[in-house]
């Protein structure tokens, strides 16, 4: 009996882009805290470009302006239970 | 001296008065104009809820003063926040041209017409 091992399926990948080329948005807002929550994930730390998508040039603008809300306390440094 | 554009957001003790908060705040107004600033808009967000306590205080006073300063009244405004125990954080950044366009776009209130889509930060 040879070992077979079955197919997985790798779901239709999706071409990731960086959303702020895409719209042509040049200033990320550190004081609008509802949009940088796209940002960060549940624990409030700051997602990955892998995994946003998000090209070096914005993703640069995008951790400092967290970094700049998490100062004037609009975004928690960490915790459990955003969003 | 060549002025260039900042912008400055302030969080004050919320046990203050009314009045208190009213003073400090024209407070930095005045010592932004003395050093030949001008004060381009004013916003107040009131008292809102901290991400996190400072000073063991869950909510804060927001104030947030966009300007046209010299270098030398940061300096000034700066030494000034440390100063005042009123202020429990402040934070001065200065604006390239794509913030004060985007800052015009906000005042107008263009972007919240728009839906909490994505392209709500189109600028």
């Amino acid at each position: 009996m040879t070992l077979m091992n079955e197919p997985i399926n790798r779901g239709e990948h999706k071409k990731k882009y960086c959303r702020f080329k895409k719209n042509g948005i040049k200033y990320i807002d550190y004081k609008d805290a509802n949009f940088l929550l796209k940002f960060v994930n549940e624990q409030g730390k700051i997602l990955p470009r892998r995994i946003t998508g998000t090209s070096l040039k914005y993703q640069k603008k995008v951790a400092q302006a967290v970094k700049r809300a998490r100062h004037i306390a609009l975004l928690p440094y960490v915790t459990d239970s955003l969003k | 001296m060549e002025s260039r554009n900042y912008e400055a957001v302030f969080i004050l003790n919320p046990v203050l008065s009314e009045t208190q908060m009213k003073d400090t705040v024209e407070k930095f107004k005045n010592i932004l104009l003395e050093n030949g600033a001008e004060i381009e808009h004013e916003e107040n967000w009131g008292l809102k809820k901290l991400a996190y306590p400072i000073q063991h205080k869950k909510t804060g006073f927001y104030q947030l003063l966009e300007f046209k300063a010299p270098g030398n009244a940061i300096n000034a405004m700066e030494v000034e926040f440390k100063r005042d125990e009123k202020v429990m954080r402040f934070l001065t950044v200065a604006l390239d041209k794509h913030a004060v366009e985007y800052n015009i776009k906000r005042r107008k209130g263009e972007f919240n017409k728009k839906p909490e889509a994505k392209k709500e930060e189109k600028s």
